[in-house]
């Protein structure tokens, strides 16, 4: 080998080493930074694209129509994880510290990086936002201080998939003797509902059926064919993931199983995944833990301030009303809701993590909150507590009509009763695990 | 000029068999650990300790374990994953199952259990080869990690089958697990173990045993003609390999992330470890880690790149370029010396012997 | 070609235990459910996913066989064809002109492959190379997104999905499967036809058997390589539209390369008829499994079962069921 070869190595190790060493970028002092973790490349992107571009323009609606938040303006960086979750954790690290005060809360938008972060946001004082995904058992707030779950968990989820059966057929007492068969993505996520499934499957007596199908999900024949060919249940559930989900709805077309028979998670319930399974899509119903379309307020002062601006970040304003997108604004709205309070608490400066925790565990978005900020009907409500972190835990049934969802059900409420003693139970056995003492909540 | 053996002379066997027979590799050396011990951790953010030296350090060692199966004994498999949740998972159910006992024990009993289960899965091995075998080792990657996601009693029946480790002193109320562990001690402690296990790798190929195993890549039946028995020396391989793999596991779950899902150690993580001792070198310690280097700090480092220059380029684009920067400094690295970086490195020392002259 | 007498005592032997094991777990236990009819259904349902599997397969059989190369990134080329396919047809040009543009591309793409990575490359060993190909899939997922984004695109080739007809009365066949398994079947054969039959096909199965040969008797090297990988290019097209009209054109079509894996062990790497039969034996033996055997062990085993069922007859014959007989010297 040449020598001249040698030194292009040398010389582009150099490179790569000095620019690592100054990583560290300049911020002003006197703005909030917002470090939110998106996907929107990866296996997972036409999912994880509309959540990002919702986010960033409800912050960037902040900025534009009233300068922020309490006069103090927002700063929001980007890291793309690509869903991967060593990614993910680099993303964090690098971006916890940005800023006049840190991130001052994280919304890691994946299961795994979720679990990932768990011990790191402790150590940082920087609290976990996972919205309608991650552990259901962090609602307990005395052994998760920094863990907040709002709107929605999977195990609430699963109970209002089967309230909303039941009042499909007329009343719980009618579930006994039931089929319901349910298709996971075998993994943290996925399994999630089970244990729900199986308490409510002991109490009504109906049967439960699971369908594991291995992660990516691109092959589903042999399931769909045992559900449809043979089990013949009278409704199946589905908690899957990125392409796994048009793929169940396309195999579940391709054995005559009824779309209005089939009810997947609110992850399973993203345009991006409807489009490619086509009119085979027409009639499957999705849980939704927030309101589906752009008639809303927000959607229209979104238009007016970003889109006719050309500061948009959708590809039109015809994107925004997609589920994932009001996800986004949904997410947005949590974390600037916090802000504030905790801004009107310690001031109106930027402020840290640690005071972010203490504003979500007090965390009021009232119904005339939402009318103010135009999502009324679009979000709702959310009252947290430092013992519960996550409020109602409510969700809507939705149903797709080949083009986009139609609500069809109102708010349906899980039975919080039993839930909370699950939560309980599963936060006091990780507590147990990891050492760790129920802070008090007075 | 000022690095050759010249006026070293060799007064014994000892010394002439020494690991780095010329002083000023030695000196190299104790600097080197000088400055992974004492200079990076007083001076590194925490990001950097935590987010990026962190994984070099575990995934080298994951490497190392993979280079031994592959780069010496000729090995290919892709199962690197499987048995890094293996490592992880055995770790965790002792870990809980025992809690009196010491993180170390902990740990190194996860490898020897994890060895087992390489053993297991390294006996087609005997029939098999080259893509074959790798290819048949990913029978072993979906299988380990389908049992995991499985079967409850691994994950003590939590309902999502994630583990996550219980806080773990080193010493005293030297913390190296649990949201107590700073970066700093999560850092020592993997280095330690690190450097103790290259160290072990390094004098167990210059042993009868990584003769043997080289003999095997080399020619296998001309390695079984001398009378080097197949069966055993494959599955040592597959044994010590997967021993690494498992620490390497055990670590990755305990001392970085704390708490995993099986789907951390899925199939990329194989291919991503396989990658590294490619890129790094086959059949060379150092590679393990000039190649781990090589794979988890450039994605980092492009993606941090444009932030660097100012410039404000979405965050999408920055990653697609990450990709193609990524796939053609491969193809590069692979165009300007095939055998990997630790050729590259070796090809410096020798330049640096006759330095200034050019032969 | 010659089928040695082992592979049918083999093949006989799978088929056999193909029906023996789902019908003796029905009779054995309460949870499988087992009857004729579901157990064609099911037979025949995996047999023709496996054709779609075999798709996949052969791109990597065509670049194996004639330079050795172990071509990672067949996954992504599979990604790229089909994101520039829809890509072109989004941009306004009809279907018939994307695909000749799309075809255009692979071929310019298979000849800077073999300019800039396979000609510096040349005599190396198969890892190394297998390694370059991996530069190529990550350089190739990046610049196609790079190049049409990653949202999901639709790729409708108006096929209904809905339940397609009753074979016999009881069995259900999905006419999309039957539709691919045609076009699986078209591609097969012409590309075995051109193998047989015309000068480039005779001189891409000399260099398979011998280069040094092949080189001495003045078949460019070089140009075999480009016209391999530009065949490879073709077989991904029609992989990426077949798999892309049933998921939709987005990245997830890249890990297929996967599902492609076992079949290529059991067929062997260096054989076109192999990729076929061993996609029929993956596709219904994993189907049949996860049907008859998972339920007994908690399911979702179908990914790992395809790989073992490789490794059970690799255990019998090495080199894969068509692979070449390796033939070692000291």
């Amino acid at each position: 080998m040449k020598l001249t070869k040698m030194k292009t190595t040398i010389i582009a190790a150099a490179v790569i080493a000095g620019s690592l060493a100054g990583a560290a970028t300049a911020f002003a002092a006197d703005s909030q930074f917002i470090g939110s973790l998106v996907y929107r490349t990866g296996p997972y992107a036409p999912g994880g694209i509309p959540w990002a571009d919702g986010f960033a323009d409800y912050i960037n609606l902040l900025n534009e129509r009233d300068g922020g938040i309490n006069g103090v303006r927002l700063d929001l960086e980007e890291c793309d994880t690509a869903y991967n979750t060593d990614k993910g954790v680099e993303c964090y690290e690098r971006l916890k510290n940005n800023g006049a005060t840190g991130m001052p809360a994280v919304m890691p938008l994946s299961t795994g990086i979720t679990y990932a972060l768990l011990d790191r946001v402790v150590a940082d004082k920087i609290p976990l936002i996972t919205s309608g995904y991650g552990r259901a058992d962090a609602a307990d707030g005395r052994i998760f201080p920094y863990v907040f779950v709002p709107p929605a968990t999977y195990w609430g989820g699963a109970d209002i998939a089967i309230n909303y059966i039941a009042t499909q057929e007329g009343g719980y007492g009618k579930l006994k003797g039931k089929k319901i068969a349910l298709v996971y993505h075998d993994s943290a996520y996925g399994k999630e509902p089970i244990n729900t499934l199986q308490a409510l499957a002991d109490q009504h007596g109906f049967k439960l059926s699971k369908f594991p199908v291995p992660h990516p999900g691109l092959e589903q024949k042999a399931t769909w064919l045992k559900i449809g060919r043979q089990l013949r249940p009278d409704y199946v559930l589905m908690w899957g993931w990125g392409v796994m989900n048009a793929t169940a709805i396309k195999e579940a077309a391709a054995v005559g199983f009824p779309r209005e028979k089939f009810i997947g998670v609110w992850w399973s319930g993203n345009d991006a995944d409807m489009i490619p399974a086509g009119k085979a899509a027409v009639g499957y119903k999705s849980l939704q833990f927030n309101g589906v379309g752009s008639d809303f307020g927000v959607h229209k002062q979104i238009k007016k301030e970003l889109y006719d601006k050309g500061k948009g970040s959708a590809k039109s304003a015809g994107n925004t009303g997609e589920v994932a997108y009001n996800r986004g604004l949904q997410s947005a709205l949590i974390l600037t809701e916090a802000l504030r309070a905790a801004m009107n608490q310690y001031g109106n400066k930027p402020v840290t993590g640690e005071q972010v925790a203490w504003a979500l565990d007090r965390l009021s978005i009232t119904e005339e909150r939402l009318k103010e900020i135009g999502a009324d009907g679009l979000f709702d409500p959310i009252e947290l507590s430092c013992v519960d972190h996550l409020g109602k835990g409510r969700a809507k049934v939705t149903q797709w009509d080949g083009k986009q969802w139609e609500t069809i059900s109102d708010w349906i409420e899980p039975n919080s009763e039993m839930l909370r003693a699950m939560y309980e139970a599963s936060a006091a056995q990780y507590a147990k695990e990891k050492g760790i003492m129920p802070r008090p909540c007075g | 000029m000022i690095y050759r053996e010249a006026g070293e002379f060799k007064a014994s066997y000892r010394e002439d068999m020494a690991i780095l027979p010329i002083r000023q590799d030695r000196w190299f050396m104790w600097a080197l650990m000088a400055v992974a011990f004492l200079v990076i951790p007083s001076i590194a953010s925490e990001y950097w300790l935590g987010t990026i030296m962190l994984p070099f350090l575990i995934l080298a060692l994951a490497a190392l374990g993979l280079n031994v199966l592959t780069g010496y004994a000729g090995q290919l498999s892709l199962g690197t994953g499987g048995f890094m949740a293996t490592g992880a998972f055995a770790a965790y159910k002792l870990a809980t199952a025992f809690p009196e006992l010491h993180i170390i024990v902990v740990i190194l009993l996860a490898g020897l259990i994890t060895a087992g289960v390489g053993i297991l899965f390294g006996i087609p091995s005997l029939r098999i080869k080259g893509f074959y075998l790798a290819v048949a080792t990913l029978a072993s990657q979906f299988f380990l990690i389908w049992m995991f996601n499985k079967f409850g009693w691994f994950t003590n029946y939590s309902s999502s089958g994630v583990i996550s480790a219980p806080p773990m002193t080193a010493f005293g109320d030297f913390f190296v697990t649990g949201p107590h562990a700073t970066p700093v001690a999560k850092y020592l402690f993997a280095l330690t173990l690190v450097v103790f296990f290259a160290m072990m790798t390094k004098n167990l190929v210059r042993s009868n045993i990584g003769r043997e195993w080289m003999a095997v890549r080399d020619m296998d039946i001309a390695a079984e003609i001398i009378g080097i028995k197949m069966l055993p020396t494959k599955l040592k391989a597959f044994a010590y390999s997967s021993f690494l793999c498992g620490i390497a596991g055990a670590l990755w779950a305990f001392v970085h992330t704390g708490s995993v899902e099986p789907l951390a150690f899925d199939v990329n993580r194989s291919f991503q470890i396989l990658f590294m001792i490619i890129i790094g070198g086959l059949g060379s310690i150092m590679g393990a880690f000039l190649g781990s280097a090589f794979i988890v700090l450039l994605p980092i480092l492009l993606t941090n790149a444009p932030h660097l220059f100012g410039l404000n380029i979405p965050v999408d684009i920055i990653s697609h370029i990450e990709f193609m920067v990524f796939g053609a400094l491969i193809l590069f690295f692979l165009i300007v010396e095939p055998h990997g970086l630790a050729r590259l490195w070796q090809i410096t020392k020798e330049k640096l012997r006759l330095w200034p002259f050019p032969y | 070609m010659r089928i040695e007498r082992d592979v049918i005592y083999i093949f006989i032997a799978t088929l056999f235990l193909m029906v023996a094991i789902p019908w003796a777990a029905g009779q054995l236990s309460e949870d499988i459910f087992f009857e004729w009819p579901f157990f064609f259904e099911v037979a025949i349902g995996g047999l023709l996913a496996g054709v779609m599997y075999s798709l996949v397969a052969l791109g990597f059989v065509l670049i194996f066989k004639a330079s050795g190369v172990f071509n990672f990134a067949q996954g992504a080329m599979v990604l790229f064809s089909a994101l520039t396919l829809v890509g072109l047809n989004e941009l306004g040009l009809p279907m018939w002109l994307a695909v000749i543009v799309t075809l255009i591309v692979m071929l310019v793409l298979a000849i800077v492959i073999e300019r800039v990575v396979l000609r510096p490359l040349v005599n190396q060993e198969h890892i190394i190379l297998f390694m370059a190909t991996i530069g190529i899939t990550y350089f190739l997922d990046g610049f196609g997104q790079t190049l049409w984004g990653s949202e999901v695109k639709i790729l409708d080739l108006g096929i209904p999905s809905e339940p397609g007809f009753y074979f016999g009365g009881a069995i259900l066949i999905n006419d999309f499967d039957l539709v691919a398994a045609l076009i699986a079947g078209v591609l097969v054969v012409s590309l075995a036809l051109f193998f047989q039959y015309t000068r480039i096909g005779r001189a891409l199965r000399a260099v398979a058997d011998d280069h040094q040969a092949a080189l001495s008797v003045g078949i460019p090297l070089k140009h075999i390589w480009v016209i391999v990988w530009a065949v490879a290019g073709i077989v991904a097209l029609v992989a990426g539209i077949m798999w892309g009209s049933k998921l939709g054109v987005q990245f997830s079509l890249a890990l297929i390369a996967l599902k492609a894996l076992p079949v290529l062990i059991l067929g062997g790497f260096t054989s076109v008829p192999g990729a076929i039969i061993g996609g029929l034996i993956i596709g219904a033996g994993e189907k049949l499994a996860e049907v008859f055997i998972a339920p007994l062990i908690g399911g979702g085993i179908e990914d790992w079962f395809a790989y073992m069922l490789a490794l059970a007859f690799l255990v019998f014959r090495p080199q894969g069921l068509f692979g070449e007989k390796i033939i070692e010297r000291v």
